[in-house]
């Protein structure tokens, strides 16, 4: 830790204030403590202290059938339950080599943007509620609601959904819900410009994002960051693109990378990738082919091979990878998560020192972290 | 001549029950006056109640929410829960607290917001309890008072979140009431006066809203005003993402609400000032047409046509709240001695030399300590206002600070897409 000293008062007593910032306060984003060391208002050092919404799922996890471990995933990034179920499920499928139906690839694939554009309308509404735009914060819910009810319909449930299974899908798409989709994509461009209008040149937002936590290219591959941080230094890497993992390569659609590596850039970039999002799912709702959801060969006690699997895909927050070892009976002797926001909050120390409490604030709003994935 | 507008109108000096056993006297300077101070206070807390109200409403209609409905008809009777709720709550002071700064700050603050009231002139004539010589210094003096019970509170709560925000209340006040102060005094070379009620008086015999005159200065006090008043976008000592609740993170229940109604109370003041200063005050063209000056009708619809300015300029906080994002501590700071104070001292400036150069050429005669315009004198002061001083405070401070708002300069342009996936990343 860096060390203070008042040069010109030598004989004044200046000390570092240490305040402990959560893990309740309102912008930590759930339970997160970050120990901050000021002078004055400015930043010399902070940490970040984890661990108060662990619940060891990982352990658990080896003591559960292949199948029972599923809902599980739903609870680590509850934000984005179908991304997390979904990796899970093809993780199983990659280590039994398991074949999906187009129709259950497809219909997942809808799922999975909806659910990124729903995590990403929350982290908008919460970025902005830190930064100070209340407003926004509603809005943004105002459009969230409308995917989480496509969900309830779908999954039976808005926040921990769960509908897939290892082989395919539990459930094929209920009447209407191509229309239901349909219809909110088609009023969801309007949405986004009416946050762009409150934001994008707003004198305030700018000041505010622009040149706040920066961090580069080669720093942000160090830190191992994905997902819209990595992507907002300027380094175009994602997973649907780089990996195509169920039928994203042959939906058509763009990766959006920012330049410096600001706050700012990274709002631009999750802003981008909603209007993408919302391609991919209109391009998959044309395309949705008819037939079964459930690979014919998926088997009921699922055993995979001895051996160790790994398979990521990009989430909403970056990659989310899961580390499967298996020894060939019907639980899994480790499984390993890799939680993006686990590895993304790793750069807020970099990326705030020498700025302000109040960026601080805004920096882990931009790294969109969820506790529930860091603790698991 | 003052003392004018402390007596009490013909009406009350004549009801029955009074004037038998009264003396004149007791009845003009002492039965009057507190009759006033209890309609006041009783107006002004009722109304910073409904104030809140409204803004939860304004800002539900901003969200697209209902808001509160709960309560009463339409959720009318909601400040009235809310006091109650308040009340009732359990009154903590944290164990490390200094008690005795921690107990009267709230007080003080709340002290500060309602002293400042009793000067502003709601009305004409009668509609006023008191209109003293150094009316806005007093305002002035008043409510930079009521920043140390901001002060003492966060300080004596003895709590790191409570700190800071009081810092940021202290530093945020000495900076604004700087651009505050002499946003005014602009519009005290054409007023010629201090006292509030006078000001109103010299805008009606103008016949013309200082505003008109004054766009800059209006501008500059309105925005020193919500800074003033700890209103966002400058709501850094109580930012609820960054210090919690700031200065008031400790209290609660009966305290906090003195907090809360010196907050409301400090808005209103503001909006009453610039009504007063800039707008009018009670002044509307043709007010004198529909009702004789002086009658009880006259007062009463003065009083209203200042109501109604004065929650006109309301609206424009609440709406400011929830529609912008929160500066930076520096930021804030930045705005104020970059851009405030130089644009400030800049119309001073600008407007004596107009006023001055008026007199050279014979359009504007000064009279009696008061001025007196021609039509060419009018045209020739608005226009100067308008053309000159604005876009000319606006260019010379825009090179000036060309360096500070670089950040600004980057145009926002597509995002690139698709570079060639280098897979070896």
């Amino acid at each position: 830790m860096t060390e203070i000293t008042d040069i010109t008062h030598p004989e004044i007593d200046t000390n570092e204030m240490i305040l402990s910032m959560g893990p309740q306060h309102p912008s930590t984003h759930g339970v997160l403590r970050v120990v901050l060391k000021l002078d004055g208002e400015t930043v010399v050092d902070l940490d970040c202290e984890i661990g108060y919404l662990h619940r060891g799922v990982e352990k658990i996890c080896e003591h559960r059938n292949y199948q029972m471990i599923a809902p599980y995933f739903d609870r680590t990034d509850y934000i984005a339950a179908v991304s997390n179920g979904l990796c899970y499920v093809e993780t199983v499928e990659k280590s039994l080599a398991l074949e999906i139906p187009l129709r259950a690839q497809y219909l997942r694939v809808i799922l999975t943007e909806l659910n990124r554009l729903s995590s990403h309308l929350l982290w908008l509404a919460t970025h902005a509620l830190d930064i100070g735009a209340v407003t926004v914060f509603l809005w943004a819910f105002r459009e969230r609601e409308e995917i989480l009810k496509i969900f309830e319909n779908f999954f039976g449930a808005r926040l921990t959904c769960h509908a897939f299974r290892i082989g395919g899908m539990t459930y094929d798409a209920y009447d209407g819900f191509q229309s239901q989709v349909k219809e909110f994509c088609d009023r969801f461009p309007k949405c986004l410009e009416d946050y762009e209008i409150m934001l994008n040149t707003n004198r305030i937002w700018l000041s505010r994002t622009v040149g706040i936590g920066i961090i580069s290219a080669d720093a942000a591959i160090d830190i191992g960051l994905t997902g819209p941080p990595l992507r907002g230094s300027g380094i175009e890497w994602d997973i649907r693109k780089a990996h195509p993992y169920e039928c994203y390569a042959d939906l058509e659609f763009d990766i959006p990378y920012g330049e410096n590596g600001d706050t700012y850039d990274r709002y631009l970039v999750r802003m981008e990738e909603m209007r993408q999002s919302r391609r991919i799912i209109l391009q998959a709702l044309e395309k949705l082919p008819d037939g079964p959801i459930m690979a014919p060969k998926a088997p009921k006690v699922v055993k995979p091979p001895i051996g160790e699997y790994y398979h990521s895909i990009e989430s909403p927050k970056g990659e989310l990878g899961i580390y499967l070892v298996s020894d060939g009976s019907t639980q899994p002797s480790r499984l390993r998560i890799r939680p993006p926001s686990f590895i993304n909050l790793q750069a807020l120390r970099q990326m705030s020192i020498g700025h302000l409490v109040a960026d601080v604030v805004a920096i882990i709003g931009t790294l969109d972290i969820v506790l529930g994935e860091i603790d698991r | 001549m003052y003392l004018f507008f402390l007596t009490a109108p013909t009406w009350f000096s004549k009801l029955p029950i009074l004037s038998d056993r009264i003396d004149p006297m007791v009845m003009d300077y002492v039965v009057w006056p507190l009759v006033q101070i209890g309609a006041l206070l009783f107006v002004v807390l009722t109304l910073i109640a409904y104030l809140t109200l409204a803004e939860r409403k304004i800002s539900a209609w901003i969200q697209v929410r209902i808001g509160p409905n709960r309560v009463g008809p339409e959720g009318l009777l909601q400040p009235l829960a809310d006091g109650i709720k308040l009340l009732l709550k359990e009154d903590l002071i944290p164990l490390k607290a200094d008690k005795e700064i921690f107990v009267i700050s709230p007080i003080i603050a709340m002290v500060a917001a309602l002293v400042a009231l009793a000067v502003i002139p709601w009305g004409a004539a009668w509609g006023t309890i008191s209109n003293i010589d150094i009316g806005l210094l007093f305002i002035l003096a008043v409510s930079s008072f009521g920043v140390l019970g901001i002060i003492l509170g966060g300080w004596a709560s003895n709590s790191k979140y409570s700190l800071l925000g009081a810092l940021r209340s202290a530093a945020q006040m000495v900076s604004y009431e700087v651009a505050m102060g002499l946003a005014l005094i602009g519009a005290l070379m054409f007023t010629k006066t201090l006292a509030l009620q006078d000001m109103v008086i010299s805008q009606e015999r103008l016949q013309i809203w200082n505003i008109l005159f004054q766009p800059v200065g209006f501008l500059i006090y309105l925005i020193s005003g919500v800074a003033e008043t700890n209103r966002a976008p400058f709501d850094l000592p109580e930012a609820e993402s960054e210090l919690v609740a700031g200065y008031h993170t400790e209290y609660s229940g009966f305290r906090f609400s003195l907090f809360f109604i010196a907050e409301y109370a400090n808005m209103l003041i503001v909006s009453a000032i610039a009504v007063t200063v800039f707008l009018g005050g009670w002044y509307l063209p043709g007010l004198s047409y529909l009702f004789a000056p002086g009658s009880t009708l006259f007062v009463l619809a003065s009083i209203g046509v200042f109501g109604l300015k004065t929650l006109a300029l309301l609206y424009l906080f609440f709406w400011l709240r929830w529609s912008l994002p929160r500066y930076r501590y520096d930021q804030l700071m930045e705005l104020s001695w970059k851009w405030m104070i130089p644009a400030a001292l800049a119309n001073i400036v600008l407007t004596a030399s107009f006023l001055v150069l008026g007199q050279e050429l014979g359009l504007i005669v000064s009279q009696n300590n008061s001025l007196k315009f021609s039509i060419g004198g009018y045209v020739f002061l608005i226009s100067t206002a308008f053309i000159i001083t604005v876009p000319l405070i606006w260019i010379i401070l825009g090179q000036i600070n060309q360096r500070s708002r670089d950040f600004n300069l980057r145009e926002v342009q597509p995002l690139p897409m698709n570079r060639k996936v280098n897979k070896n990343n």
